[in-house]
């Protein structure tokens, strides 16, 4: 190693600033929450495209004409498309609930609209998308927790799953700060940005227990910024190429999977951040010596025991 | 030899890159536009009626890319949509309604893979566009349908076996049977015992009374019915629909997914998917005033209905003839006095029933009852409350000429449109319990190929900058590593092709994530040879030491990724557990191409060198 860096020198700041971070975050979804999508607060959604741009204005007049006046239009892609979002409604069905929409919308437009998409999501099924996706969280890390203190020792599965409510929190804080749309493709982002960060937490992990047993010299807090710089490079270029891939798929992935990039890129960022920053500190913090990974590790007190 | 892999190693990743390159070929292919025609009722297509199929489109000079014949099935290939379109309106005019017509698109993979096996990936409907509906079973009005059946055949049973009771009628959840005095207590108690099994029994020591309930088994077996039939009925809707690979699934206890991929007419499709209505055949109640009963006088053992268009009310029997579910078919056609009508066929059940009914009535009027559920949802007090209202129209009311059974007559309609929408619904079939639309999602074909663009363009631009990024920083380690993740895009696609899990937008999103995550195992492998390098040792130690210490580290991290894969399976509905399943299937060959394929590679390049001076890592 050419040059060493004192991450863990550095604990104090990266404390505070992910302090900051969670503070921000948790205050903005206590504050204004997030933008649900209507996967989870139930509603209709419809998707239409024109030959010709659609002037909001005139669309939004003509909605409320037509007596929905509970209708959020917006542009979607390009100004030939527009998204209509609608509050759950009583006495209709989601068929005919679409259908009248798009008449109202294709006698504004006087012309017939290319109907690209509808979804209509009821009360019910809402709720327990919620309910799944919540508990969908909860048990990754539980489960998580029982393979990370199992591989390797229970400071360290302590140490990763705190690193992931870090990332998760902060994800979810800034869809809250930016109020972009929470739906199901960005809860599965949420998901695979728990997996990517505990992946780079592992592969640090692995070089702090492999050095431990290794090393003979040295306090607990050189030996693991050792085995950082040692695995900063990897963690460095695997971000990168992840980036690539994730700001292809948020420039030309289209707009329905743009949300889902947009969680998975900051996602990346923050779960490098936190594998370096986060997850470390709070191991050396919890205490961890040597002798927490010897005995599990039989190879390890063979490697002691010779002269 | 450090660095040597033995034959079968080499062999067997050779033989997973061949398996590989052949499965996902088919998907270089493309699809024809083409029309499926079966049979409704799955009988084999003779070699007559090909020739009278083929000659309609002969005569209409429309050539047809080719026509093959499976069994039951008839796909005809076309060369563009429009000859596909025409063929289509075609045969679905010159063909009887025994046959369903359906567009399709179908893969152009050659026959010599086709042989093998190999089909294309298997696109979710928001790719190829198409309609989901998730509707669920109100097993509640399931359950109130088998009490009101009960009811009047314990009724039924008591008169026939000449036992006298004073009444009959449904209280807290329990048939209350009030009967004269003890004896005929005795004889209502073996006549239930024998009759009806399916009944608990509950006696009152001190009166003449007995307790009839519904039992915990019977319970279930309704609601498994109900399940069951709404399948059956829903089916048969979807096949009036003409879609070519309708999914139609159970799910949970109540639910029923529906699936209708390529359908481009989807405002026809949710109006008759959506029709949650139940037909009943009942007797008009022809010795008690109406009017009497609108003022609010209904006598027992009937019911107050309007009729749907005039809004003239009506007396009818509670008791139910049949119901919606026994019809077989019905088809519109013209009487002897060239007025509109509908012919109507019943199964067994039905026809015995019928035929009693008929025998003892003629002359008297029957009526046809449409019931619709709509369930609404209302905010009281900020809480969300969802209420159901009943709508009960009669849609037809008809004089029974003659007795008859399984085949008869409604005559007397207004119109021939008033014909043909009465039969389309009595013959797609009427839903054993009403069913409520909670969840739907429709996808547009322009949107659908949108989507794949989209999908592949960000696929293929990602690739490439990662194979830049490679190259620019490992060099040959670099191209080696590109042509293993090249490997490892061919092996995802033919693992999906071979499962045919269905391909969603997550589930590209997924390849695409895999892509950028799949060269951390390599990246992984060459940081390690680097640090042996810098260690000291020669190369060729290194790049054995590299492999052999990144793989504990490998292996951890993505068992916990894949972890995460399975949790979102487990959890996910549709479009979120194809992303699941592309993130678990680009795992595990990420493993088996960055680990193995790699190593194969540089021990063909370097394992056999007596002395390398530097690596080009």
């Amino acid at each position: 190693m050419t040059k060493q860096i004192d991450f863990l020198g550095k604990r104090r700041f990266a404390a505070i600033f992910s302090g900051l971070l969670l503070i921000a975050s948790i205050a903005s979804l206590a504050t204004q929450g997030l933008k649900l999508g209507i996967d989870f607060t139930g509603g209709t959604l419809v998707e239409i495209g024109y030959k010709h741009s659609v002037d909001l204005k005139v669309m939004r007049a003509a909605l409320e004409k037509a007596s929905f006046d509970d209708a959020t239009v917006q542009h979607f892609g390009s100004t030939q498309e527009m998204l209509i979002r609608l509050k759950p409604r009583e006495g209709l069905s989601s068929a005919q609930l679409s259908t009248e929409v798009a008449a109202a919308a294709n006698a504004a437009m006087a012309e017939s609209g290319d109907l690209r998409r509808v979804e209509f999501v009821g009360p019910q099924v809402g709720e327990e998308l919620t309910e799944d996706g919540g508990l969908a969280l909860l048990y990754s890390m539980f489960g998580i927790l029982i393979y990370v203190a199992w591989r390797f020792e229970y400071k360290f599965a302590l140490g990763s799953v705190a690193a992931l409510i870090h990332d998760v929190v902060i994800t979810l804080g800034f869809f809250s700060i930016i109020q972009l749309e929470f739906d199901l493709t960005v809860l599965a982002a949420v998901l695979a940005v728990i997996g990517y960060s505990l992946n780079d937490t592992i592969v640090v992990y692995d070089r702090i227990r492999e050095n431990f047993i290794l090393l003979r010299t040295g306090s607990a807090e050189e030996i693991m910024n050792a085995s950082l710089n040692q695995t900063l490079s990897r963690t460095i270029m695997t971000s990168l190429t992840t980036l690539l891939v994730l700001i292809a798929l948020a420039l030309l992935g289209g707009e329905i999977i743009h949300n889902f990039a947009i969680a998975l890129t900051v996602g990346v960022v923050i779960g490098t951040y936190s594998s370096i920053f986060v997850a470390s500190p709070l191991v050396l913090a919890l205490g961890v010596s040597k002798e927490d990974l010897m005995e599990p590790e039989i190879e390890g007190s063979d490697i002691d025991a010779m002269p | 030899m450090q660095n040597h892999f033995p034959l079968w190693k080499n062999l067997l990743i050779l033989a997973v890159l061949v398996l590989g390159i052949v499965y996902s070929l088919p998907n270089l292919y493309g699809d024809d536009p083409s029309v499926q025609i079966s049979v409704s009722d799955a009988t084999d297509i003779t070699e007559i009626q090909l020739t009278q199929i083929e000659g309609t489109l002969i005569d209409a000079s429309i050539t047809a890319k080719a026509i093959e014949l499976q069994g039951s099935k008839l796909l005809a290939r076309f060369n563009n949509t429009d000859d596909q379109m025409r063929a289509a309106d075609l045969w679905r005019n010159s063909l009887s309604n025994r046959y369903i017509v359906a567009l399709n698109l179908a893969p152009a993979t050659p026959e010599w893979l086709r042989s093998l096996g190999a089909k294309p990936m298997y696109l979710g409907l928001d790719l190829r566009g198409g309609v989901h509906f998730l509707l669920e079973v109100d097993m509640g009005a399931a359950l109130k349908q088998a009490e009101e059946r009960y009811n009047s055949d314990v009724r039924l049973a008591l008169r026939t076996a000449k036992i006298r009771y004073k009444s009959v009628a449904f209280e807290n959840g329990a048939i209350k049977v009030v009967l004269r005095d003890e004896q005929d207590k005795l004889l209502a108690i073996a006549m239930v015992d024998d009759e009806f099994r399916k009944l608990d029994m509950k006696v009152d020591e001190t009166q003449p009374v007995i307790y009839l309930s519904i039992s915990e088994q019977e319970i279930n077996e309704i609601k498994k019915f109900a399940l069951a039939q709404n399948i059956t009925t829903l089916r048969n809707r979807v096949n009036e629909l003409g879609v070519s690979e309708p999914v139609i699934q159970q799910q949970g206890d109540n639910r029923i997914v529906v699936q209708l991929p390529g359908v481009q007419d989807t405002a026809q499709a949710k109006e008759i998917l959506g029709t949650t209505a139940t037909l009943e055949y009942r007797k008009v109640d022809t010795e008690h005033d109406v009017q009497r009963a609108v003022r609010g006088h209904v006598p027992a053992g009937s019911s107050l209905y309007y009729e749907r268009d005039t809004k003239v009310p009506v007396l009818l029997k509670r008791r139910v003839i049949i119901t919606g579910d026994q019809i077989v078919d019905a088809s519109s056609g013209l009487d002897q006095n060239g007025s509109a009508s509908v012919n109507i066929t019943l199964n067994g059940i039905g026809a015995k029933k019928m035929g009693k009914f008929t025998k003892d009535n003629i002359g008297q009027p029957m009526a046809v009852v449409f019931i619709e559920q709509k369930s609404t949802t209302t905010m009281v007090n900020g809480k969300k409350v969802r209420r159901k209202e009943k709508i009960e129209e009669v849609i037809s009311i008809a004089t029974v000429r003659d007795a008859f059974s399984k085949r008869f007559q409604t005559t007397g309609l207004d119109s021939p449109q008033e014909a043909r929408k009465l039969s389309l619904l009595l013959r797609a079939g009427a839903l054993a319990a009403p069913v409520d639309i909670v969840e739907e999602r429709t996808v547009g074909p322009s949107l659908g190929q949108d989507n794949i663009n989209k999908g592949m363009l960000s696929v293929l631009v990602g690739f490439v900058l990662v194979l830049v990024f490679m190259a620019v920083y490992y060099k040959i380690f670099g191209l080696i590593a590109n042509l293993a993740l090249t490997f490892n895009l061919v092996v995802i696609v033919a693992v999906l092709s071979m499962l045919q899990a269905t391909l969603t937008l997550p589930g590209i999103a997924g390849i695409v994530l895999t892509v950028g995550m799949a060269v951390d195992a390599n990246v992984l492998i060459f940081e390690r040879i680097k640090e042996e390098l810098r260690n000291g040792n020669s190369p060729q130690t290194s790049i054995y030491l590299g492999y052999e210490k990144a793989f504990a580290t490998i292996f951890d991290a993505n068992i916990t990724t894949l972890l995460v894969a399975l949790v979102l399976f487990g959890f996910g509905t549709g479009s979120i557990k194809g992303f699941a399943i592309t993130l678990a299937i680009g795992i595990l060959t990420s493993m088996f191409t960055a680990i193995l394929g790699s190593r194969m590679m540089i021990n063909w390049i370097y394992g056999s060198r007596q002395r390398i001076d530097k690596l080009s890592i």
